[in-house]
């Protein structure tokens, strides 16, 4: 508890500056209006105002806040104004794009450490494939399903998928590395195979690794996921929401998708986090 | 048991060839203790390895149990005990001591009733469910010992087993290392670089020197087999420490 006091602090600091902030983006709109209408704002009335636009350049935390609520309590779970319903759109290409994205960190990983060929071809192709901006390829990626005829999930989780293998592949790597010469040899003194290795030493010593980069890659699924929603005629999903957010210049329904997205990755890191605590401590690895 | 004819062994590395062993000949019999001491780069440390089949020579003939080295490690022939105790953090110390035996292909029951008799075997009862970070580095160390003789290999090997612990746990193990030995006939080959230690523990101590990496003198030990610590203050055994630091200083020349 005593964590308390300096968090609320920063919160209340960061929600104090937020305020300000929208009370100086939002007052040149707010002066335009009176001008029209040949009026002059007193210096409260422009506050007022400024936090209270329906189109504001940058919303008030309440605003959001009331975003957030409206689209997630306020509707049907199934409507699609409920942002329950786009984050679970968004949420089941996520999982399954990260679940595609592991396996296949995972795989290409115990390649490299076990086979010197894939060690030297894999790695530079899966470091290039990162410096193609997602932004680039989202879209083709979509239209060569589409051409093919799948929609939907599919095409978004690739998207996904190919963002959050490699920080899996990288971690992997290092984590099936970590067992120095000594356990080697100890292993190889026991004349055992390379599966025994593998499944006794390698794997297990490479939990750790494996798990701080599952936290970052399915963050980066979830990017990858909303990326891929937004070329996608903007139908469903959180960045579906974004993106109808700003065509029609709703900026409160913008950072309410926002958040949406921010309470959504947070909640899959923490869950991700929940797993290797148990995992490790049922291994003996917590202390 | 052990027998070395002319073992060369040299690496080819960047900076051109090194003589990590030159013509070593040396017979180990059934039984014995043998230390193996001298300067780091002497060759101590690889000789152990090539036994172990961790290294293959360049030159010579070398037969363990009257087999190669990799038919011998095949055949397990040997446990190897290193520097480090080596054991996984994610396995108690039964799980440890278990994981050759698992690897070798022993039975359930065979591998409980096997743990259960080493850890006696070195004054580690009770403690098959801890962790190794619940153990201090002298038990952690008497566990890898464990672990290497679980599998009931005639041979045992080892590689500075002690070196990483303080002087008074060094002792203690040292004593018990014996003990074990007594009781178990082991063959042991113990390499080292503290001379009291050498002489405390051996039948036989060969002494090596570096550049080319090779034997300098083979001292058979006086000392009776039993052995209490304090016989390190007879005359005996110290005059056969200056032995040992005479054949040190010899296969250095002027190096020093």
């Amino acid at each position: 508890m005593r964590n308390l006091l300096p968090i609320l602090t920063v919160l209340l600091a960061i929600v104090a500056i937020w305020y300000v902030a929208a009370i100086g983006m939002n007052s040149t709109w707010a002066r335009d209006q009176a001008a029209r209408a040949e009026t002059r704002l007193s210096a409260g009335d422009l506050v007022i105002q400024t936090l209270t636009l329906e189109r504001p350049v940058l919303p008030a935390p309440h605003q959001v806040a009331a975003g957030l609520w409206e689209g997630i309590a306020g509707q049907k779970i199934t409507s699609k104004r409920s942002l329950v319903w786009h984050g679970w759109i968004t949420l089941s290409a996520t999982l399954t794009g990260f679940a595609i994205g592991s396996l296949a960190g995972i795989l290409l990983a115990v390649g490299i450490v076990h086979d010197r060929a894939m060690d030297q071809s894999v790695m530079p192709w899966a470091v290039a494939s990162q410096t193609v901006p997602i932004l680039a390829i989202a879209p083709m990626v979509i239209v060569v399903f589409a051409s093919a005829g799948i929609t939907g999930l599919l095409p978004k989780a690739v998207i996904a998928a190919w963002l959050s293998f490699f920080p899996v592949l990288v971690g992997m790597v290092k984590g099936l590395r970590t067992p120095d010469r000594m356990q080697l040899d100890l292993m190889r003194s026991w004349s055992a195979s390379r599966p025994q290795m593998f499944w006794r030493l390698r794997l297990p010593s490479s939990l750790p690794y494996l798990f701080a980069s599952l936290k970052v890659g399915i963050a980066a699924a979830l990017v990858g996921t909303i990326v891929g929603e937004l070329p996608a005629g903007a139908s469903a999903g959180l960045g579906a929401r974004l993106l109808s957010g700003s065509y029609y210049g709703q900026t409160v329904q913008i950072w309410a998708a926002l958040f949406a997205a921010a309470a959504l990755a947070a909640g899959l890191v923490i869950a991700v986090g929940r797993i290797e605590a148990v995992t490790l401590r049922r291994m003996g690895l917590a202390r | 048991m052990i027998e070395a004819n002319a073992v060369s062994l040299t690496f080819q590395t960047a900076d051109g060839p090194v003589h990590a062993l030159k013509d070593v000949d040396l017979s180990i019999g059934a039984g014995e203790f043998v230390s193996f001491i001298g300067p780091s780069g002497c060759g101590k440390t690889t000789f152990l390895r090539t036994i172990a089949a961790l290294e293959s020579p360049t030159g010579g003939a070398l037969t363990v149990n009257g087999m190669s080295p990799d038919e011998a490690r095949r055949a397990r022939a040997y446990g190897y005990v290193f520097q480090a105790p080596g054991l996984y953090p994610w396995r108690t110390i039964a799980g440890n001591i278990s994981l050759p035996l698992e690897i070798m292909g022993f039975g359930k029951a065979d591998r409980a009733e096997r743990v259960r008799r080493v850890l006696e075997l070195v004054d580690l009862e009770g403690f098959g469910g801890k962790f190794p970070w619940q153990l201090s580095g002298g038990m952690q160390q008497r566990a890898s010992i464990a672990r290497a003789l679980a599998f009931d290999a005639d041979i045992l090997l080892m590689d500075e087993p002690f070196g990483a612990l303080d002087e008074i746990v060094r002792d203690r193990l040292n004593e018990a290392l014996l003990e074990l030995w007594r009781k178990t006939g082991k063959t042991i080959g113990f390499v080292t670089h503290s001379i009291p230690e050498a002489v405390y523990l051996s039948t036989r101590i060969v002494v090596m020197s570096p550049r080319p990496g090779r034997i300098t003198r083979i001292i058979d030990s006086p000392l009776p087999a039993e052995r209490p610590l304090d016989i390190r203050d007879t005359p005996e055994f110290i005059a056969l420490a200056h032995e040992v630091r005479e054949g040190l200083r010899e296969g250095h020349g002027d190096d020093i």
